[in-house]
Order: C-alpha cells, then structure tokens, then sequence
C-alpha cells in the first residue's frame, strides 16, 4: 500500500485514529498525516480515498467504523447458492436485483452518506436508499456485473457488515400493518371532518324552516354515507379485539368502546330515520379519529430493535464444511452427521460437534454465564452456542442444528410461555367498574324518565346520550398517550419497553434480580493488576510484544491494559505457544515467558484465589511476578443498587459463574443479600418462580442465552446489551448498558407513568360529570356533546403528554447528569 | 339555497381528493421512513458526478 509509511515505533502521546475515533491503543499506523488504530481502519480509509470519498471524514460526527477483522475471503460465498440467494433478496428481473438488508453497525449521519455513495465503490451498484430508523439499506444493483457476495463482501469491507440470519432464511417479511393504521387514521380524520362541517347548522339551531328541510335530509345522509367505512373499516379492529375477548370469556378495554361505539351509531340511525335529530356522528367519527391516533403513538414500535429473537438469529446462516481438503460454504440447516466444519476465531459452533483439532478455547459465555473461555481437547465433545477464540478449529457434526443441545435447550416449555397480560393493565382494571357504573347510571336515567315521568322520547335521548358522553375512550386515550410518551422518552434514555404492558408491570417491580456476567460485568474488559517486582520498561515492552502474539483471552486483556507501553516491531524469535500453560520467546538474548505458575515455574498458588486468574511473568528463568485478571464491574453498580434499595425494592444475584467476587458483591446487594452462584438456567427459573410465589413482582436483569428462562418467567425480563443490535434473549425490554445504572430512574418513571393515568382518568371524569349532569337531566344538546367530545380528549393528551415529560425530567435527569460527571 | 348543493359536492370532492392524495403517499412508502429524509436533504451532494 503506497500511502502507508513507516509504522510508528515508539511513541508515548496519545493518537485518535482519525477513521473510527477511537484511541490507537495497540499500535499507530500513520499514513497521509493521519493516524489509524489498526489496518482494518487503514483499509477502509484507503478504499474511501481511492473513489475520492474522503468528504465522509468532514461530515458533522462522522466516526467510522473499523471493519470486522474475522472476515475472510469466501465468507460469503454461500449467498451465491440459488436456494439461499433467492431467500437474500427482495426482486430481481435478471439484469437488475434488489436486497434490502439490516446494516447494524449503521449509526450516524455519516453513514447514511457513505451507504448512499456506495455507486462510487462499485459502479454496478445502481442505486441504494438507506432507512435510517430501521438499519436497512435497499440497494439495487446489476445482476450479472456483481454477485450477491461480492455485495456482501463490499460492504463488510467499508465496515457495515450486513447482517444474514437464519431468520431471513425462514422467509419471514415484515408486514404492512403500519401502512393499514395510517389508512385508518386518514379515512376516520377525513370523515370526522366533512361530518363537522355538515353538522355545523344543527349546532346553531340554523334551518328551522320548511325549505331547509331537504338540505337537512342531505346533510343526513352524506354524514350517514362518511361514517359507513369509519365503522366498517376503521374501527373494526376494535369489535375484533373485543369478539375475541368475549370469546375468551373475559372483558377488555376494547369491549365498552365497542358497545359504545355500537349504541352511538344505532341511535344516529334512528333519529336520522325518524327525523327526530341529527345524530351523533361527528361524535362517533371523532372517537374513533382520536383513540386510532392514540394507538398509533402506543404501538409506535422501534424499528430496529428486536425483541423476539430466538437462537435462529443467533446463528449464521452457512459455515465453511471441508471435504476431501476442499473447503466450501454450507447452510447450517443442511449440515449433517459426520460432516467436518471448520471454525474460525470468534465464529460460533452451530451444533454439537466432536473436535479434531489439537485444542480449541470455547467461550460458553452466552450460553452458560460462564466468564472465562474453557479449553476442549481434542475427541471432546463441543456444545451448539460455544464461540471458538483463536486459531480455526476443525469439528466433526455429531448432531444436526434442529437436535443440538442449545435448540432443544431453547424449545424447554418455559421458554414458549406468553405472559398475560389482557386482564392485568391498569386501563383494563379501572375500567372494569366503569363500565358497570356507567350501564347502571344509564339504566336508572332511562327507568326515572320512562316510569316517573312518563317520557318515553326523553328517556331514550337520555340513555343513549349517557352513554356516549360517558364512552370510555377517554380513559383509553389517558393511557395509550401515557404509555406512548413514556415509550419514546424511554427510548430517547436508550431504555426500549417492548410495548405498554411491560412499561404497567415495570411499574409494579418489587424485586430486582441480577446476573453477573455481562451484565453487572463490563463486556470485554476486566481489572488487572501487577503484583510483584516493579518492570523496567523494557521489560514492559518485552511483555506486551509477547501476549500481543497470541490470541488467548487473557493475552488479549494484558495486552490492552499496556496501553501505554508501546509495542516493538523488534522480531522475537523462538516464539512457542502450548495451549492452556502458556508461551515462551526469545527477545534478544533474553528469556520471556508468560502464562500459568507450573509453565513460568513459579512456587505456590497455581490458580490464585478463586476470585481471579492469575498470569504469571518470567524472564531468564526469574519469576518477576503475575498480573491478577479479574471481571471488571460497572463503575455506578453501588449507586444503582442502593437507589433500588432506597425505593423498596429488594436486589438478588443470580450467576452461572463460579463464586468469584462474593467478598466484594455482597456489601452492594445490602443486608441479609442473597447471592447465588454456580446457577443453571432452570435453577435461575426456578429461584424468579420462588419469588414470584412470595407475592413478589420480578424484574430479571440479565444478557445471555443462560438468563432466557428466567427472562421468561419474571415479570419483566430486561435483556442488558452493549450494542441494541446484537442477538438478545426474547425479553421484555432492552437496554444499553451504559444505562442501566438509570434502572431506578426507569422504575420510578414508569410508576409516575401510573399515577398519571390515575389522575388523566380523574380529569376525563369531571368532564363526563359535567356531560352526565345534562344528560341524565335530558337537555344534552348536540352542539354540546360536539364541543365537549374533542375539548376532552384534547385535554387528556396535553396533559398527559406535559406531566409525563416532567415526570422524565425529574427521574432521569439527575441520574444522567451523575452519569456524565463520571 | 341551490348553489348549497353544487357547494357540498364541490367541498366534498375537494376533500376527497386530499384523502387520494394522503392514501397514494402512505401507499408509496412516504411514511415508512420519517427520519432519513431529513438527514438526507442537510448532506452536501459529492463535488464530483
């Protein structure tokens, strides 16, 4: 590469690397008066340059990403294959294809540019169109001119890989229900407005006299003619959800809207008929307007963000099978018995496999809670789930993916269950007595008027004007616009409920229980320590040269803790490395060795504690001393747990893990705290199931595949996730874990969010008293029903809209700034 | 009071028209993205074709 000059050296200043950002911490490349952390950045930068896109770098916030370093020439030939191309893609015509494919890595502004100049990368690229909100990009291309892996291969260079899962296999396509909502909104506003309009002279008494009465009858049956497809077809999800109620014997929200709704519409009908009145129309067309709109803010959902994942995503879709020396890609659902696969570093073991290879490092973190990787030798069976860290590893199928431990893991009944949540929400449990007191002061309206006084007509205006003024619908709209809010505040903190009912029963968590690894554990960092005689820098530098060799886990950890000690590009020769002891070089005349106490020699504790790996250091045969590995914890982990504490809820530790750290975790979790190690996933189900008999609400923080059972079972299953994009257990909320410390702040919003509804309820209900007043008395007139219908349910969305962004200003603010400072 | 109804209709078909137009944009996908257009229009288009 022509731009690249020398490597730097040796240097102790810090360096941004001016593609992704970040701090060069291994080594410092330095081409075009610009530094690079690592050839990967380099490459693309390189690339970018070559079809004169540099202007990427001058875009406000443009923070590149660093391509995948596991990526390999032929990783995505299996694309090619027609059964899987024909599943990638969106359309094709033979000459012209289109993907639309879930970019994650996607995260600014200048992505979108980059994405959208793709046809400056590759010529063949005819057009592309990002979503933003959604990751996706749909890029057309020619067919013949570009394959679908050189595509794949293009953008996984420039570092947007994409992501091709199982899933996109199974054929499952997103639906157009989003577009069908927005019809419905339109069609009930369009109708709620002509129907005002027309309805406009009997507000105002106007027309009285004989020649007005043909326009009277027109008026009628245009307003009649607009209102048919409101009920028809807009408010038809409302009788369908209520059918299905009814059919399930239980009474929801939708139930009393849609006998209200029902009655209103009936009752216009008969004045119309009888030329007794005008009907209330515009009243039923504007209820319907205003609870669609409602709903459509409640089930907004994050494009994006993925709550039912299962292992299908988890997997990739082929993986590279050898046979006679000849390594081809497959389809990971048509691997066989006996096939042999080969894995590379970081890449995951689709199904349980016998290994071949010499040695492999499996990281069973996801699957088991397991921090650190294990080692499998060879003739070992490996587990589905495991990912490989280090050299590629060869491995025999012993079961297919659809037998392998982790699916049947997976298919456990516990993992299938739904939560309930139809009788539960607040909404719902209020509104149960509001019906009946509703139907009751109707009924006795109706019985006063039609036996005492004798007024038959009056007692049917009434009864039916009782009951629309009363309509639920306003209690429906505190709810879904409070719980809609609440939605999109929580996701502007990185915080994402799954939908309303999980924001109702985070509110009600008693009990917080936590995993430990990768979730009160920072990911991919850890605390280490030097004990022993204090290094020369030289010697320094002949460590970090050395464990930068290897890729073991905790050579990787050393290797970033010397940040600051640069490495050489001094050759070490005799470089050995024996798996599982550790490696030993040559600097010079020199002896370094590295790795556990029997390999460098040294006397005493082989395994340290057991709260901590221990890496020992020798040179010429001299133990200097080791460096002490332990997981690192998130740095406001006290805070958050003696705020959750300070709000009456209880905290709990569950881990998979071995007892690590109890000594230091226990003082955090307070008094008489229970902590348990060692869990398996079903006892981890087993203890939330415990708990949750006790009368408790449980709320499960956890990350992996180990937590998914007791994800499941809790009340509310918070899946933790430094990167939103990466495969979570199915869940009930997710979030980023730098917020999670705002958990408390989270808990105490969605209650705020409760005592919202409450009061949103109470302000709908001095509305319905004032309109009850003149209803039960008879002197309800249209043009009151008119103004007072929309006034209130304007009222309820304005405040439900202020007081929970107040609410949100006050839980989370303060916490955020904590946050910053540190 | 005749010219009401040629008013009705005419108002009415003016709606109508408005509602065919807010159908065709869902229809062509305008709202199935709210956010990258607005980031798109403020990115300086490349010097070069």
């Amino acid at each position: 590469m022509s731009i690249l000059t020398a490597p730097e050296a040796i240097s102790d200043t810090r360096h941004a690397c001016y593609h992704c950002g970040e701090d060069c911490r291994d080594e410092v490349l330095h081409a075009d008066d610009h530094d690079f952390c690592c050839d990967g950045c380099l490459t693309v930068y390189s690339v970018l340059k070559e079809s004169d896109l540099c202007q990427y770098y001058a875009i406000e916030g443009a923070q590149g990403i660093s391509p995948d370093p596991t990526f390999y020439k032929g990783k995505y030939d299996h694309l090619d294959q027609p059964e899987v191309h024909d599943k990638m893609i969106e359309f094709t015509d033979g000459r012209l294809t289109t993907v639309y494919w879930y970019l994650p890595k996607m995260h600014c502004s200048s992505c979108i540019w980059l994405l959208e100049h793709l046809y400056r990368l590759n010529p063949a690229v005819r057009s592309s169109v990002v979503n933003f909100p959604e990751k996706k990009v749909r890029i057309t291309f020619d067919t013949p001119a570009l394959r679908l892996s050189e595509l794949a291969a293009l953008l996984t260079r420039i570092g947007y890989e994409p992501y091709l899962s199982m899933e996109d296999l199974s054929g499952k396509k997103a639906g157009k229900w989003n577009r069908t909502r927005l019809y419905k909104i339109g069609i009930a506003g369009f109708a709620f407005g002509n129907i005002m309009m027309l309805s406009f002279p009997e507000y105002f008494h106007l027309g009285q006299n004989t020649s007005d009465q043909n326009l009277r009858t027109l008026f009628g049956i245009l307003n009649l003619a607009l209102s048919l497809p409101v009920l028809f077809y807009c408010a038809a999800d409302f009788y369908k959800s209520a059918w299905s109620a009814l059919k399930g014997r239980y009474l929801n929200i939708d139930a009393p809207i849609a006998l209200a709704l029902s009655c209103v519409f009936l009752i216009s009908i008969y004045q119309l008929a009888t030329q007794t009145g005008p009907g209330y129309l515009d009243s039923f067309a504007g209820a319907v307007f205003f609870m669609l709109v409602g709903r459509y803010f409640q089930d907004k959902t994050y494009a994006g963000v993925s709550f039912d994942r299962d292992y299908k995503s988890y997997f990739p879709i082929a993986i590279s099978v050898v046979s006679d020396g000849i390594e081809t890609r497959k389809p990971i659902t048509d691997l066989q018995k006996g096939d042999r696969m080969l894995v590379r570093n970081e890449e995951l073991i689709p199904a349980d496999a016998v290994l071949q290879s010499a040695v492999a490092m499996v990281d069973y973190s996801f699957v088991s809670g397991e921090s650190q990787p294990v080692e499998r030798r060879k003739g070992d069976t490996i587990y589905a789930g495991g990912k490989q860290k280090g050299a590629a590893i060869e491995l025999e199928v012993l079961r297919e993916v659809s037998q392998s431990y982790l699916t049947q893991l997976w298919n456990n009944e516990a993992f299938v269950r739904e939560k309930d949540d139809a009788n539960k929400s607040l909404a719902a449990r209020i509104n149960r007595y509001f019906s009946l007191v509703v139907l009751g002061i109707a009924t006795i309206t109706f019985a006063f008027w039609f036996f005492v006084n004798k007024n038959s007509e009056t007692a049917f205006l009434a009864f039916t004007t009782t009951l629309l003024v009363a309509c639920p619908c306003a209690l429906l709209l505190s709810s879904t616009f409070t719980n809609g809010n609440l939605l999109s505040v929580f996701s502007r903190n990185r915080f994402y409920p799954k939908n309303a009912h999980s924001i109702e029963r985070l509110a009600q968590t008693d009990a917080v229980v936590f995993d430990k690894t990768g979730t009160i554990t920072l990911p991919n960092d850890a605390e280490i320590d030097f004990t022993g005689d204090p290094s020369t820098r030289e010697e320094l530098v002949m460590i970090k040269t050395l464990v930068g060799q290897s890729s073991h886990p905790l050579s990787r950890l050393i290797a970033r803790h010397l940040t600051d000690v640069p490495g050489s590009q001094r050759v070490l020769t005799g470089f050995s490395e024996t798996s599982g002891k550790g490696m030993a070089a040559q600097w010079g005349a020199r002896m370094v060795k590295v790795g556990s106490a029997g390999w460098v020699g040294a006397v005493g504790n082989e395994e340290g504690t057991g709260q901590s790996s221990r890496v020992y250091v020798a040179i010429d045969e001299v133990v200097k001393g080791y460096f002490t590995i332990r997981s690192k914890y998130r740095p406001e982990l006290p805070e958050t747990l003696s705020a959750l504490r300070g709000a009456g809820i209880r905290t709990y530790l569950l881990s998979g893990d071995r007892p690590t750290d109890r000594d230091l975790l226990a003082p955090l979790f307070g008094e008489n705290a229970v902590l348990l190690f060692n869990q398996k996933p079903d006892q981890k189900l087993d203890f939330v199931r415990e708990l949750q008999r006790e009368g408790r609400h449980v709320l499960m923080v956890g990350d992996g595949l180990n937590d998914a059972g007791a994800l499941r079972q809790s009340d509310v299953g918070l899946a933790v996730s430094d990167d939103i994009n990466n495969f979570s257990p199915s869940c009930d909320a997710i979030v980023e874990g730098n917020r999670l410390s705002l958990l408390p702040g989270y808990i105490s919003l969605a209650r705020s969010g409760q005592r919202i509804i409450r009061q949103s309820f109470a302000i709908s209900l001095i509305y319905n008293i004032v309109g009850l007043s003149f209803a039960v008395t008879g002197h309800l007139s249209p043009v009151i029903a008119a103004i007072l219908m929309p006034v209130s349910s304007i009222t309820i969305v304005a405040f439900t809209t202020l007081a929970s962004n107040t609410a949100a200003r006050r839980h989370l603010k303060k916490l955020i700034n904590v946050i910053n400072q540190t | 009071m005749s010219a009401l109804y040629l008013l009705i209709i005419a108002s009415l078909l003016v709606a109508l028209g408005f509602l065919g137009a807010f159908i065709w944009s869902v229809r062509k996908g305008h709202y199935d993205d709210d956010y990258t257009p607005s980031v798109r229009i403020l990115l300086d288009d490349s010097e070069k074709p």
